[in-house]
């Protein structure tokens, strides 16, 4: 019975909760920043601890009136007056706090989205025990030092590539005596890029004929050697310093690196990729051949259709390829 | 909530004993020894484990301690119902709860407990001294609350917040204590256990068992009168009245209530007062002689001595009219009479012969058979003394011919004997003599070694009649105090002795608070507070009335401490405001400042638009980055500022 009857109740408290939140929260989505949780949006009420408080109140003024003990009335009422006043405290330590978004890295999806917000308090005096979390994650819990900020460091787990938006958060605290819970929601304008997850396994670098010759035509290569690296498998095996490795009989492979654009360009295109892959999945591909292009030092380019990223090597050309992979068929 | 299940820190932990500790403590005397040892060391023992930082026993340990702890309580009291069974339950799960602290439900449990067992403290004491003891373990137990949430901060830091809050508290405690609605407890059966043995009077008398309230000063009651004090020698406090004797023992025989109005006449002047009567598990109310009603709850027995319908264990308060001229003139029963001549068959055989020759001599006269004991009992040169001589066989014979010295009750006892040897009925009244006025707080102050004994006698034409016999020997045991008419050098209580005037200044000092304490806190009953509050106006304060008027003060109040918040938010950060104030004078030139824009970037943009001001627009930004950034801003440093954009006018 209770099986039955429970699934729909839940789905009920799920959706009276979430029409609350819309009601209480109240601004249009995201908030231009700064977030200041003024006295409307801050709400108030007691917790486990506060109710059992209440109960244990009621119980010293049972007996109070039933031993006509007039000190036991005093006690009782300074409790009340206590409760009353951890109210405020409650509510003092969350209102008027602001938030400012801050950073949020681009993630492989898959990969938690971190989100940076910048706490700042404008009182003179310490905010404790602020706690913030989205939905069901884990809450960060942060103390805000007096006219100075904290950054607290949300994440959310990400499943697909594009923009994400910050989901709406919840901002609380149970400071000073654990016995009110002071909250409020707030959906700060940040977004986290997501970018495609690299597939598991790719296909090798496609080496066009070209790009192959550039660096073998004649060893000239060799006057633009730049240095050793440990080689990684996806790197060509005629760059492999097989001298070097012979000098450590038991030293690891290394990779001749050569600085020279031209001797090492590839260009990762969509066209050379299977056609019966579909487009999440070359989009997957591309990543990882990204990420291997940039670990073995090559000047690559991107090609997906309708756009064009030259050839390149560097973070910034990682972040923008892979930004274009992550918004492809999006905008 | 997954907080909730934190566990419990060792640092919260030593808070956490504490608590316990301070509220344990002072229960303790009035717990068993055992159980006081017992949840001591279990308190120790949580401290070792909390400094070792060992494993807590297991759960059915625990349970098993419960139950037997439990059992033993049982077995102690043999109810584990009650008071003082409920107390020492208690104090058992306080020390049982320690080690149970796994996470951070227990701790609350604990904290709540210890506010719980502060109440367990007032019923069984309720005095200042006690206040200031619950008021240390509130403060303590809060911040213990206070560190269950939030263990960083430094121990001082939480008293003192927990102070803070407390003393935040405070004005709705007086608000709530004033005004809350109260009810006449006991809500359901008040448990028998709460008589304790106090000195006082008793419904018998024997030779030396007032003579022994003499060396208590303990307070027997308090009064108050509406005009002047009346003649110390007037202040007769009628009590326990005994007609029934035995040889050697005076007895009441009366312990019911038979009418609500008085059967005499009143005649006089009147006395209009307030008596608060400390509790002594009797069913007694004392009374100035003669009222002319009865307080609520009680009746005049036969023999005209006020009694409550219930045994007074609580402080209790009445208002009393009485005429202290009243002739106690009216038809007894013939019942009473007869007792009231009722003597046994021998014994005191010299008492009787005097007694035999007045009634020879006068005949049916009581008028004269009085007028004659009187004479005789002052020939007999009676000394008054705290420590008369033991008198085995024949009391009465051995007090008025042989030792001759004696205490209150020897004198009214041989004087009640020698009337009823001659014909004519009397009886022993007992009760309390004079009062000390207490120059601080205009109390009049009646203590257990005020207590006193004296004779009644019925004469047909005047009814019954008080004579003091004490009074014939010692005038001054009635004229002034009892000390007066002790001879120097006999063991008095200590603060009765005349060369204790400072102390006893200083005892009326304290005793003059705590008897405010015992009127306006812990006497603020129902009907004190219906009282109270006609006197400041409300015409008809009923709890509709009270609720409206406390809810709309503890809104004042609220709103005062909320203005506290905003005022605080109002207060942050002067520098800010002064830079806003620079940049709406800007902006009404045109120059809007937007919030993300760095102070020089707005600086070098607001000098483009209004070269004329340029420099001190220049300057102000200047000073204003001082103080944003640099490391040694001082104060100066602001009225700079604030003077500079004063002085500014684009």
């Amino acid at each position: 019975m209770p099986f039955t009857l429970g699934r729909p109740l839940r789905q009920l408290r799920l959706q009276l909760h979430e029409s609350f939140v819309r009601w209480a929260l109240r601004v249009r989505v995201p908030e231009p920043a700064p977030v200041v949780l003024s006295q409307r949006r801050v709400y108030v009420l007691p917790t486990r601890a506060g109710v059992a408080y209440v109960m244990v109140l009621v119980v010293i003024l049972l007996g109070a009136i039933n031993y006509n003990l007039n000190l036991g009335y005093a006690l009782v009422f300074l409790l009340v007056g206590l409760g009353v006043v951890t109210i405020l405290h409650t509510f003092r330590n969350l209102v008027q706090l602001s938030l400012r978004p801050g950073r949020a890295e681009s993630v492989f999806a898959g990969e938690p989205a971190h989100f940076d917000l910048t706490l700042e308090n404008p009182r003179k005096e310490l905010r404790s025990s602020i706690r913030l979390f989205i939905a069901d994650e884990d809450p960060i819990e942060v103390d805000i030092p007096a006219l100075a900020s904290s950054t607290a460091t949300l994440s959310q787990p990400t499943q697909q590539r594009g923009w994400l938006a910050m989901p709406r958060i919840t901002i609380e605290t149970t400071w000073p005596l654990g016995l009110i819970r002071a909250w409020a929601y707030a959906a700060p304008d940040l977004r986290c890029l997501v970018y495609p997850a690299p597939a598991a396994s790719a296909p090798p670098l496609p080496w066009s004929d070209d790009s192959a010759h550039g660096s073998t035509r004649d060893g000239s290569g060799r006057d633009d050697f730049s240095g050793l690296r440990n080689h990684q498998i996806t790197d060509p095996p005629r760059h492999i310093a097989w001298k070097a490795v012979a000098r450590q009989s038991d030293g690891p492979l290394l990779t001749k690196l050569f600085s020279g654009a031209a001797a090492q360009r590839i260009w990762l295109d969509w066209q050379l990729l299977p056609p019966d892959l579909g487009v999440e999945q070359r989009l997957a591909v591309l990543a990882h051949w990204m990420l291997d292009a940039e670990a073995a030092g090559l000047a690559w380019g991107l090609r997906l259709p309708g756009q064009r990223l030259d050839p390149g090597s560097g973070p910034t050309q990682l972040a923008q390829g892979l930004r274009a992979l992550a918004l492809y068929g999006t905008a | 909530m997954a907080r909730r299940d934190r566990p419990v820190s060792q640092r919260q932990a030593w808070w956490l004993l504490a608590a316990a500790l301070g509220a344990f403590l002072p229960l303790t005397p009035h717990l068993p020894l055992w159980l006081a040892l017992g949840s001591g060391s279990v308190m120790l023992l949580r401290g070792w484990i909390t400094y070792r930082q060992w494993h807590l026993p297991p759960r059915w340990l625990l349970a098993l301690l419960v139950i037997a702890g439990t059992a033993a309580v049982g077995f102690e009291y043999r109810t584990v119902f009650g008071r003082v069974p409920g107390v020492a339950l208690l104090g058992i799960f306080i020390a049982l709860k320690l080690l149970e602290l796994r996470a951070a439900r227990d701790a609350l449990a604990v904290v709540l407990l210890c506010y719980f067992l502060v109440l367990a403290q007032f019923m069984f004491t309720q005095t200042i001294a006690t206040a200031l003891v619950a008021i240390l373990t509130i403060v303590l137990t809060t911040a213990t609350l206070a560190a269950a949430a939030d263990d960083r901060p430094a121990p001082q830091l939480l008293l003192r917040r927990s102070g803070l809050m407390l003393a935040q508290a405070l004005p709705f405690m007086v608000l709530l204590f004033i005004l809350f609605p109260r009810v006449q407890g006991p809500l359901w059966g008040l448990p028998q256990d709460r008589i304790t043995a106090t000195t006082g009077l008793s419904d018998s008398m024997a030779p030396g068992s007032i003579a022994e309230l003499s060396q208590s000063d303990a307070i027997a009651f308090r009064v108050k009168f509406s005009g002047p004090v009346p003649a110390q020698s007037q202040l007769y406090w009628r009590g326990p009245v005994m007609s029934r004797f035995d040889g050697r023992n005076w007895r009441a025989t009366r312990s019911m209530g038979t009418q609500s109005t008085p059967p005499y006449p009143l005649t006089g002047a009147s006395v209009d007062y307030e008596l608060t009567l400390e509790p002594h598990g009797k069913p007694w109310l004392f009374a100035l002689e003669h009222p002319d009603a009865v307080p609520a709850n009680s009746q005049f027995s036969d023999d005209l001595q006020l009694l409550s319908r219930e045994v007074v264990r609580n402080r209790t308060r009445y208002s009393l009219r009485s005429y202290p001229d009243t002739q106690l003139l009216f038809k007894d029963t013939a019942t009473n009479l007869r007792e009231a001549l009722a003597l046994p068959r021998d014994g005191n055989p010299r008492i009787r012969a005097a007694a035999a020759e007045w009634k020879t001599r006068h005949g049916d006269d009581a008028t004269a058979i009085v007028a004659a004991a009187e004479d005789f009992f002052g020939r007999q040169l009676l000394a008054y003394t705290l420590t008369p001589p033991m008198v085995l066989d024949d009391v009465i014979d051995g007090f008025l011919f042989e030792t001759k010295r004696g205490f209150c009750e020897h004198f009214a006892s041989a004087f009640a004997f020698s009337l009823r040897a001659a014909g004519v009925p009397a009886r022993v009244v007992t009760g309390y003599q004079g009062g000390e006025l207490n120059a601080v707080d205009g109390y009049l102050v009646i203590r257990q070694y005020d207590a006193h004994a004296w004779t009644e006698a019925w004469l047909p034409e005047r009814g019954w009649v008080r004579i003091d016999p004490t009074a014939i020997s010692a005038p001054r045991r009635i004229a002034d105090h009892f000390v007066a008419a002790v001879p120097a050098g006999e063991a008095l209580p200590f603060l009765a002795r005349a060369n204790m005037s400072w102390l006893r200044d200083l005892r009326n000092r304290f005793d003059a608070v705590a008897n405010g304490w015992n009127q306006w806190v812990l006497g603020y009953t129902p009907q004190r507070q219906r009282e109270f509050l006609q006197s400041l106006g409300l015409e008809a304060p009923d709890w509709q009335q009270m609720t409206a008027v406390l809810a709309v003060l503890s809104g004042a109040v609220l709103l005062v401490l909320t203005a506290w918040i905003l005022y605080q938010r109002k207060q942050i950060d002067p520098v800010r405001r002064a830079w806003l104030n620079f940049t709406r004078r800007l902006a009404k030139r045109g120059v809007q400042w937007h919030d993300w824009e760095g102070p020089q970037d707005f600086a070098r943009r607001a000098s483009l638009a209004l070269p004329t001001h340029a420099a001190s627009i220049q300057a102000i930004t200047e000073s204003y980055s001082r103080l944003r950034y640099a490391p040694q801003a001082t104060p100066a440093d602001l009225s700079h500022l604030k003077n500079q954009i004063r002085q500014f006018h684009p």
